[in-house]
């Protein structure tokens, strides 16, 4: 029933399941996530539609679609690309260049937080329109 | 002897034997999928770094909330959902393809290489779709006082912050930078669906000319799947950052 070994090298036949039952399973579990994620930016939109929408809830929202995305990688990683079931060393290789990411994303997320506020305090043309301000809001555009 | 007996008493670091217990192929495909993670990763990041740094960006629920053969019924982020899911179906079609190719099922492997190859096209369609709706589409723009209407593209983006004018709100220009971002990551990413496309077509045929068989395993496939799962991965974070935050 088994494949014979794809090469030299290998040591020993990782163990095969025989069903697609876990398969199928991770396919429900990312669908479900998927959904609720699809909900979660639903009720964004609607928070956005609303009289006075609060920032931090949307905050709170978006942090934990970004969760949820993150539930899908692991479930994509491990299971569908079968990274799980591999040799420690081998998880090791991919998992920890990626934890560099949340750094990565941190500084840069912050500077370009940092460029907005400091854009905002010092640069006399760089002001939300609120009426008629349209060759301004152009000149931005241009800007950028 | 037990699996985990034997990782416990090789020595794995002396020569003679993958330290990974996996072929040369599979971690090298690996190793790729890591650099191409980190490009996709530099794009996404920069990405958010422009965005954060925009006192107004567009706003996906009205950028996106058009369906094909619907006209103009608001149906926000309906089409990408659709995109999503397709992509996801093929991603199980394919780990149920590699199941197939450990079992040495040649039809089996052939059946869900086929449904793959058809989610890729069907996905990239959605996308072609998505591109031509935005770059020939029409949105009221006020420009410079004069009601304008203006497309999606690198030079245009009417998503701007609404002004009132003449007692109704209308958009005005908004940061260019969307245009340039929507379309090249997603354009990168396409470009990713598409080779896999390609090598996904390759394998069915390897497979059906039997190469697998007289060759005693499948593990081709299983790198093609590696690619192609990284591609649905991406997708997934794309999705993320450009629909959803």
């Amino acid at each position: 029933m088994s494949a014979s070994f794809s090469s030299q090298e290998i040591t020993f036949h990782p163990e095969h399941e025989d069903s697609t039952k876990p398969i199928w399973r991770t396919f429900w579990i990312l669908s479900i996530l998927t959904v609720i994620e699809l909900s979660i930016g639903l009720v964004i939109y609607n928070i956005h539609k609303g009289e006075n929408p609060n920032a931090t809830l949307v905050l709170a929202f978006k942090g934990m679609v970004c969760i949820l995305t993150l539930a899908k990688a692991y479930y994509i990683v491990s299971v569908f690309m079968h990274l799980g079931s591999e040799v420690r060393n081998l998880i090791m290789t991919i998992v920890f260049p990626l934890c560099l990411f949340v750094w990565f994303i941190t500084a840069f997320l912050w500077d370009g937080n940092s460029w907005k506020n400091l854009r905002n305090r010092y640069n006399r043309v760089n002001k939300t329109p609120t009426e008629q301000v349209a060759p301004a809001a152009r000149e931005k555009g241009a800007k950028d | 002897m037990s699996i985990a007996a034997v990782q416990q008493q090789t020595k794995w670091w002396s020569g003679g034997r993958s330290p990974f217990n996996a072929s040369y192929g599979k971690v090298m495909m690996w190793y790729f999928l890591m650099s191409d993670a980190f490009t996709f990763g530099a794009f996404l990041i920069s990405y958010g770094t422009i965005r954060f740094s925009q006192n107004h960006w567009v706003d996906p629920n009205h950028v996106f909330n058009s369906f094909p053969f619907a006209g103009h019924t608001n149906l926000p982020l309906a089409f990408v959902s659709l995109m999503t899911f397709i992509l996801i179906a093929s991603s199980v079609t394919m780990v149920l393809a590699v199941h197939e190719g450990h079992k040495m099922n040649k039809a089996g492997v052939e059946k869900y290489m086929l449904w793959t190859i058809l989610g890729g096209i069907c996905f990239l369609g959605c996308q072609a779709w998505e591109w031509t709706h935005l770059l020939t589409g029409q949105h009221e723009v006020l420009v410079n006082g004069q009601l304008e209407y203006w497309n999606t593209t690198v030079a245009h983006n009417p998503f701007g912050p609404e002004v009132m004018f003449n007692g109704k709100e209308v958009a005005t220009p908004g940061p260019i930078a969307f245009g340039s971002y929507f379309f090249e990551i997603t354009g990168f990413h396409g470009f990713h669906v598409f080779s896999g496309i390609i090598i996904n077509i390759i394998m069915y045929l390897k497979a059906k000319m039997s190469h697998f068989e007289q060759r005693g395993h499948y593990e081709m496939i299983e790198k093609a799947g590696l690619y192609w799962h990284f591609v649905d991965l991406v997708w997934v974070f794309v999705f993320l950052c450009f629909y959803l935050i």
